[in-house]
């Protein structure tokens, strides 16, 4: 009897051992908070990486064309929604690794957002022009908002909203899908083909860089109706404009002690704004024309990457005294930053080394390199959770 | 905006502008002395041209640059474009990365269709 029962015992403990294994296998396999993507561009694939082990864990093919791309996570992390050039729309299973979805769904396409509940999937396109909504599981269009004209800058704001800018016309849009029909709202003129527009970090704010006039519009998104503000309106003479061989990007247009640090365009500064009164205080001259400028978490410092001809170097600014800390040269065509959440490291893609670089951010040291095809930009999880991306 | 859509001025400008530089890159043949030139201009098509016209040219913020998209646009035309710019577009002028033969060579690259 006391045999007996034992057995029985140990035979529990077993089946519950084993069953502690399987759910830790299984644990092990589905954690997707260290892990990121990579774009390749030149091969429309997708490097799965690992940023908490420094490695490369697969490729993942049949993107398309990912000359422009960008990638957005679903707030679980499970799912990756990639936004190819050639209007491709792909969900990317990040656990098992594989393409979940699929949808060509425009000519040519730019970029795109996630919903806040994450529910529904943005993409704003080049032709036809316009902004298309998706529903995040199925990929079946929901809502086709049409525009004469090149999509810029589509960012999700909080309470299921999308906003984003017109290239020809100088529009900036909100569509609201908080109720049971979406609503559309023009906010006003910006100003002459903005080329991005990115939304602050505490969500306060969206601004637009211009291309064809000086100038940087905000828009208060607290306000009601939010207005469009115009500030740095008198930087740099057309006639002194020094050739613009790649658009900066404002997704990294970095918030940082108060005030923004702003990409010249046509000049080699980066251009420091008071936050509370949008007014210009001081400018940094740099190695070339700022693309990225990208506050480094948990630090008073930036990191700035450069158009042709000088895209081989990073430069890392102090915002406190707006002068340049730490020049890198990581290699030929340097296309993006990445930090690591909190800030300790940051991966850099060196396309024509077709390398990653992982760098300490306070020592400067390279820590590891990660063959890539072609990488251009760098996309971890953790973006699952910040607003305006 | 398309191709035809450029105001009058600009193709004027560019016809007669090209005038003189038809001349010099005939002259040159518009070849790259070596291959290691048509490797690294090729690659600076693909890529830094290919940031806004798409990396198989079939456009983007800018124009398509496909062979469809450029015939009936002399070579030498699309040089001095590639050389000067468009002024009051997103276009820059690639003079002071570029030489003459070397924007020719270009242009002739994308009429190709990017094959040698």
């Amino acid at each position: 009897m006391i045999n007996r029962r034992c057995l029985l015992a140990s035979a529990a403990l077993l089946a519950s051992a084993t069953a502690t294994a399987s759910a830790a296998t299984m644990a092990s396999g589905t954690a997707t908070g260290g892990l990121g993507l990579v774009v390749e561009r030149a091969t429309g694939s997708l490097l799965l990486v690992d940023r908490v082990r420094r490695t490369a864990l697969g490729r993942i093919d049949g993107m398309g064309d990912l000359s422009h791309a960008s990638l957005t996570y679903s707030p679980d992390e499970r799912f990756a929604y990639v936004f190819g050039r050639d209007g491709g729309l792909t969900k990317v299973d990040m656990v098992e690794r594989r393409i979940a979805g699929r949808v060509v769904q425009a000519g040519n396409s730019i970029g795109g957002a996630i919903s806040d509940d994450g529910k529904l999937v943005a993409v704003s396109n080049y032709e036809p022009g316009g902004v298309r909504v998706f529903d995040a599981e199925s990929l079946e269009m929901i809502q086709d908002i049409p525009a004469s004209a090149k999509t810029i800058g589509l960012a999700d704001l909080p309470g299921r909203r999308f906003i984003w800018a017109l290239w020809d016309s100088g529009e900036v849009w909100i569509a609201d899908f908080s109720g049971p029909a979406m609503a559309l709202t023009k906010l006003g003129d910006v100003g002459r083909n903005p080329f991005d527009g990115v939304v602050t970090d505490d969500g306060s704010t969206y601004l637009v860089g211009l291309f064809g006039e000086k100038g940087v519009t905000a828009i208060d998104l607290w306000e009601t109706p939010p207005k469009p503000v115009r500030f740095l309106k008198d930087y740099g003479k057309p006639s002194e404009d020094l050739p613009v061989y790649k658009m900066p990007h404002l997704q990294g247009w970095a918030f940082t002690g108060g005030q923004f640090v702003l990409p010249a365009v046509g000049a080699h500064e980066l251009l420091w704004v008071e936050r509370a009164t949008l007014e210009e205080t001081s400018r940094t001259a740099v190695h070339g024309q700022a693309v990225f400028i990208i506050a480094q978490p948990a630090s008073p410092y930036v990191w700035v990457n450069f158009a042709p001809p000088g895209n081989d170097t990073v430069q890392v600014v102090d915002s406190r005294t707006r002068k340049v800390v730490k020049t890198l040269q990581p290699g030929p065509a340097v296309l993006h930053m990445e930090f690591a959440p909190r800030g300790a490291e940051v991966w850099v893609s060196v396309r024509d080394a077709n390398l990653i670089q992982v760098y300490d951010t306070r020592s400067f040291e390279k820590l590891a390199e990660i063959p890539a095809e072609s990488p251009s930009g760098i996309f971890f999880t953790a973006r699952a959770h910040r607003n305006g991306l | 905006m398309a191709w035809q859509n450029l105001p009058n001025w600009t193709w004027q400008r560019m016809f007669k502008e090209t005038t003189a530089l038809l001349g010099f890159g005939l002259a040159l043949a518009a070849q790259p002395a070596l291959a290691q030139d048509a490797k690294r201009l090729a690659h600076m098509v693909k890529q830094d041209c290919g940031s806004c016209h798409g990396l198989t040219m079939k456009g983007g913020l800018g124009l398509p640059l496909t062979p469809e998209a450029l015939e009936g646009k002399p070579a030498e035309v699309l040089a001095t474009i590639i050389l000067d710019g468009i002024p009051g577009t997103a276009m820059p002028r690639w003079r002071p990365l570029l030489t003459e033969d070397e924007a020719l060579w270009m242009a002739n690259y994308l009429k190709r269709g990017m094959t040698r």
